[in-house]
């Protein structure tokens, strides 16, 4: 079990600036965020892109705000448990939040800030009739073990890095027989993922089915037949052990949509008037996620709404104690 | 001036929207001033296409970016009239344009 002040759900811009915040009244933070890096959008949509309203730097790219931040908040000593989604929570007969993550995690705090952002990261599913009887048998959205498909027919489907980079490392490494099915003749991977694609095509290694996309499922014994339509509507049928459509990843509300909170438009409505409470006491909600009147989805916004939620977070963890407002000017940074 | 949209939703319910040429709008922002379930998660970037709109009438838009295009193309549901709203500035040639709302991400 692990143990801290505040457990911090999203580990995006205003997540990693709650550590800093919370971290100059000396309390411990843990970040849990279902990415495999820190950053959220900023980090997964578009890190390359500059962000110009960042007050102190007319421009930085997303990437470099999160590199910037992970510097910042690195004298306290976050943790996080990353590639996981919080799924429940309950609370503790010490008044403690306990949170489980997919994977099994346990944490206890006395404060929940939910910084989610517009949610978890979930793979684009195809709209595809019977498709879920497949999942995690023979359909996967994410690979997490490549070894699965050692040795397999497996076909993936998608045009962006995620497709291309999968397309590449079975071909390479595995030797497997593999397909790629794309619906234009485009890429949006690197350029240097799609050359050495094509370079791989030619010496027979990767199967490119261009300008067309799966349009069935069905089962074939221990394999899978899948429908193939090209963008002529000629039909042709493919049977593999796998098929992973590899679509990227969009943000949905997630399990935090069932925890018994305030939900406005896929948002949490918080009191804007104090400190970005939820109406359960002891979880709050900052940046994208929360919703109130007048509420602007502002990195900047996101960070004014952490330094005031966690002098709140700070009479939670301490009740008898009283916290007076210091400058980093005059006392620094002491971390822990 | 202002100009009108013919939006149909993701229900089939078809509704005349107007927006102003002169405020630096986009398509997908406009959607999301008249609350359609628009989600506009890359804040208008063509980096995501959760602005998907399928496009019903003749009028001369700005031609498609290769980012544009390439998010087309890998999305699922995208058809030769799709395009993302965020690319679409209101300006006079969309007057009486009619769109759709592609379905949302699954």
């Amino acid at each position: 079990m692990i143990k801290t002040d505040i457990i911090i759900i999203g580990a995006g811009p205003v997540g990693l600036f709650t550590v800093f915040e919370a971290g100059l009244l000396k309390l411990k933070c843990h970040l849990i965020d279902a990415l495999p890096q820190p950053g959220g959008q900023c980090a997964e949509i578009y890190p390359k892109k500059p962000i110009y309203d960042i007050p102190g730097y007319p421009s930085i790219l997303a990437s470099e705000l999160v590199d910037k931040l992970m510097e910042q908040i690195e004298p306290f000593n976050p943790g996080f448990t990353l590639g996981e989604t919080a799924q429940t929570i309950e609370k503790n007969t010490d008044g403690d939040f306990i949170i489980k993550t997919t994977q099994g995690t346990s944490l206890k705090a006395p404060v929940v800030a939910i910084a989610g952002g517009l949610g978890v990261f979930t793979p684009r599913k195809p709209n595809i009739a019977n498709l879920e009887s497949f999942e995690n048998d023979k359909v996967f959205y994410i690979v997490k073990e490549p070894s699965l498909f050692k040795d397999k027919e497996i076909v993936i489907s998608g045009g962006g890095d995620s497709a291309l980079d999968w397309a590449l490392f079975f071909a390479e490494n595995y030797a497997s027989d593999v397909k790629l099915i794309h619906r234009s003749d485009n890429f949006r991977a690197h350029n240097d993922s799609v050359q050495r694609a094509l370079d791989l095509s030619k010496q027979g290694k990767i199967k490119m089915i261009l300008n067309s996309q799966v349009s069935g499922i069905s089962k074939n014994e221990n394999k899978i037949t899948l429908d193939v339509q090209s963008k002529n509507n000629d039909l042709s049928k493919i049977n593999c052990d796998n098929w992973l459509p590899l679509f990227g990843l969009t943000p949905k509300i997630g399990p935090i949509g069932d925890w018994g909170l305030e939900i406005q438009k896929n948002a949490i409505k918080v009191d804007n008037s104090t400190d970005y409470s939820t109406n359960i006491d002891g979880i709050y909600a900052i940046g994208d996620v929360n919703t109130y009147p007048g509420k602007l989805k502002l990195i900047l916004c996101g960070f004014h709404e952490a330094a005031i939620m966690v002098q709140s977070a700070f009479k939670k963890v301490y009740p008898n104690k009283n916290n007076v407002l210091k400058y980093t000017t005059v006392t620094g940074i002491k971390g822990f | 001036m202002d100009v009108k949209i013919h939006v149909t939703d993701r229900q089939g319910k078809e509704q005349i929207i107007s927006g102003p040429t002169d405020v630096s709008l986009n398509l997908m922002e406009l959607l999301k001033v008249h609350e359609y379930p628009v989600e506009g998660t890359c804040g208008g970037m063509a980096l995501c296409a959760s602005c998907h709109i399928f496009i019903h009438s003749p009028n001369l838009l700005p031609e498609k970016s290769s980012s544009e295009q390439a998010m087309l193309d890998d999305n699922w549901d995208s058809k030769d009239n799709s395009r993302l709203a965020c690319q679409i500035p209101i300006g006079e040639n969309i007057d009486l344009l009619k769109i759709e709302l592609a379905p949302e991400d699954m």
